[in-house]
């Protein structure tokens, strides 16, 4: 770990990530992460950033909070995983609660009942284009296409349970894709 | 005190499920919570899951408010709505990352195994086909719902799928959009 001279300490942590928390409105959390331990603070290289990247995506759980226990393990040890990761979320959560309990009072008048439809309707069409945005290789080649209409069939048409689609799906899928000798493609 | 019980092994098995992403889980989370627990109307999720796009942070925070209102729905006091949030926000938070802060250590060890690649690439097609279904159980009340009129439906649907368009073609602020899309809300669908 060569690039991280400068480590910062569990408060300088929970600092820059508190103020993530605070300033990343309409998701892209990992773009705004990267800017600040990379660009910004210097605290990681772009490759370390991306190893750390790479095994938040792959883990179970949000892929922001992941890379900020990485980093923040990283940089400041056990302490700087906390601070990293309560950074980021306490300020969303603390505007939720605020929002939560205005929806729970007034989620019944009839202004505020056709706005929040109307959030709702673009909040579909947000995830709809994040999913094919994502997705663009895999709607694209047929034996991905499979999984994904299988997957999409079973859990959210036939409501099978999450974890049985995980632990019969998902085997299936990774053996197909099984390390070959010679680079097949 | 039953519901917080089962407020923590819900979003606690949610957390370690949720491989790919929050997103990925949005199918069996509202159907535990609405469906099988009915801590929260189909309407409330989607309501839930959309203020959840406007603040700031992790967008999945917004399961607090699932909690919320779980411990309301319950008739516990008010006071205790704020621990309803708190146990869930733990409970989603904290299970995937002590397996994060876990394997973190560990991962270099794997780092070139040829596996790891065939673990990636075989559960992207699982990831994305999750949030399909996340598209799906948000979009069956949010966007087409039969106990509305068509003249709401064809509104809402023309909302998302404008804004999917829009983002395609423009890099904007999605949280904007999010907005905009209550300001045609309230002014196309009051009274509807």
């Amino acid at each position: 770990m060569s690039a991280s001279a400068n480590k910062p300490t569990p408060a300088a942590l929970f600092a820059a990530f508190f103020q993530i928390g605070v300033t990343s409105f309409g998701g892209g959390l990992v773009a705004y992460l990267r800017d600040e331990i990379v660009t910004n603070k210097g605290w990681m290289s772009e490759d370390e950033f991306l190893a750390a990247l790479e095994i938040g995506q792959t883990l179970p759980g949000l892929n922001s909070v992941n890379v900020a226990i990485i980093a923040g393990r990283k940089l400041a040890g056990p302490a700087g995983a906390i601070a990293a990761a309560t950074g980021l979320v306490i300020p969303g959560a603390v505007i939720l609660c605020i929002l939560g309990a205005l929806y729970v009072r007034f989620h019944n008048n009839p202004d505020v009942a056709a706005a929040l439809a109307g959030i709702a309707a673009a909040a579909v069409g947000l995830l709809l284009q994040v999913t094919l945005k994502i997705g663009a290789k895999q709607f694209l080649k047929l034996g991905d296409l499979l999984f994904v209409l299988l997957t999409f069939a079973l859990v959210g048409l036939c409501h099978v349970s999450l974890p049985v689609v995980l632990f019969l799906i998902a085997p299936v899928a990774i053996i197909l894709r099984r390390p070959r000798k010679e680079a097949a493609k | 005190m039953r519901e917080l019980v089962s407020l923590l092994n819900v979003f606690c098995l949610l957390s370690l499920l949720a491989v790919g992403g929050g997103s990925a889980v949005l199918p069996q989370m509202e159907h535990e919570t609405v469906t099988v627990h009915g801590w929260v109307s189909a309407d409330d999720f989607a309501s839930i899951y959309s203020l959840g796009q406007m603040a700031p942070g992790p967008n999945m925070t917004m399961v607090g408010l699932i909690g919320y209102k779980a411990v309301a729905h319950a008739g516990m006091p008010g006071g205790m709505a704020f621990l309803g949030m708190l146990i869930v926000l733990v409970a989603f938070y904290l299970p995937s990352s002590f397996l994060t802060y876990g394997a973190s250590h560990i991962w270099d060890a794997f780092h070139d195994n040829p596996w790891r690649d065939s673990i990636q690439k075989g559960m992207a097609p699982i990831t994305i086909g999750l949030m399909l279904a996340g598209v799906h159980a948000v979009g069956k009340t949010a966007s087409y719902n039969p106990a509305h009129s068509m003249h709401f439906n064809s509104i809402t649907i023309s909302v998302g799928l404008a804004v999917t368009a829009i983002l395609f073609f423009k890099h904007i602020n999605p949280a904007l959009l999010i907005l905009v899309g209550g300001v045609v809300g309230w002014f196309f669908l009051r009274g509807i």
